[in-house]
């Protein structure tokens, strides 16, 4: 991914430097135009076209700021309710995510998730587990793992 | 168009105060570290970045584009959910017990727990 964006850049300057004009406009056609060729070439490169990862990152990034909205409405509703009737507890969670960016990223976005927060990560000899305490387990259970489900498919996105 | 962006700002100010409140009084009323983290660790959060936002806009009418304070909104984005993970781990191995309502408990028995601290 690195490289593309470099390669894209140096065309960005090679168009520069073909139209002897050095300010910002002639530098934008320059990139959206070596957007273009390495969109024609993308076959030739091992990791897919990079714009489809910006695009993932920028989702990442949107979904992110959804659930700590959520998660704070959340928080409010246990807070302030009358009586404390939730049961808290500590479950685990396996991933599939196996780089340890992967794994930061995804025990953020868990921390900043309705009624979650990891408390530990822990690996054995084939894979991590996140031990995550949640405040109210009986209901919370499926519900997370579809959304853990959701964060971990984004963030394969980005990264593959 | 500036009045609007002003009420904008102001919005966001008294709904990050809002949440500060909310958090403060979970660190109060809830029963053990683990629920507390959660009401620190995420009402905080959303709470300074509104108003960091909120402050932004207001002196962005004014004519001025301080970027630091989206920096502060970025920085704090990358820590504080690590600082909350962090607090909680450090709970944990140093034995601090779970509410007594608490339903389940995986983590039981694969760390070794200091129980002399406490």
């Amino acid at each position: 991914m690195a490289f593309q964006i470099l390669l894209n850049l140096f065309i960005a300057f090679v168009w520069m430097f073909l139209k002897v004009s050095y300010d910002p406009g002639t530098f934008i056609i320059g990139y959206l135009m070596g957007l273009g060729m390495l969109f024609v070439v993308r076959r030739y490169f091992r990791s897919r076209f990079y714009l489809g990862k910006v695009w993932a990152a920028i989702y990442l990034v949107l979904l992110f700021f959804k659930e700590l909205i959520l998660s704070n409405i959340n928080v409010l509703k246990i807070v302030l309710q009358p009586k404390l009737d939730f049961q808290p507890g500590i479950f685990e969670y396996k991933t599939i995510l196996t780089k340890d960016w992967e794994i930061t990223l995804l025990s953020n976005l868990i921390t900043l998730t309705p009624g979650t927060l990891v408390v530990d990560v822990l690996e054995n000899e084939k894979e991590k587990i996140l031990y995550i305490h949640a405040i109210h387990v009986p209901d919370a259970h499926e519900a997370i793992d579809g959304i853990k489900n959701t964060f971990e498919k984004a963030i394969m996105e980005v990264s593959r | 168009m500036t009045e609007t962006i002003k009420i904008i700002s102001i919005a966001l100010i008294l709904i990050g105060a809002f949440f500060s409140l909310v958090a403060s009084i979970g660190v109060v009323r809830l029963p053990d570290v683990y629920t507390r983290n959660h009401a620190a660790s995420k009402s905080a959060t959303l709470g300074v970045i509104s108003i960091l936002l909120g402050t932004f806009l207001f002196f962005y009418v004014e004519g001025h584009q301080n970027t630091r304070l989206i920096l502060a909104i970025v920085f704090l984005l990358m820590t504080s959910p690590v600082g909350g993970h962090m607090i909680n781990r450090a709970a944990y191995y140093t034995g601090v017990k779970l509410w007594d309502k608490s339903a389940r408990d995986d983590l039981k028995g694969k760390v070794k727990i200091k129980d002399t601290l406490l």
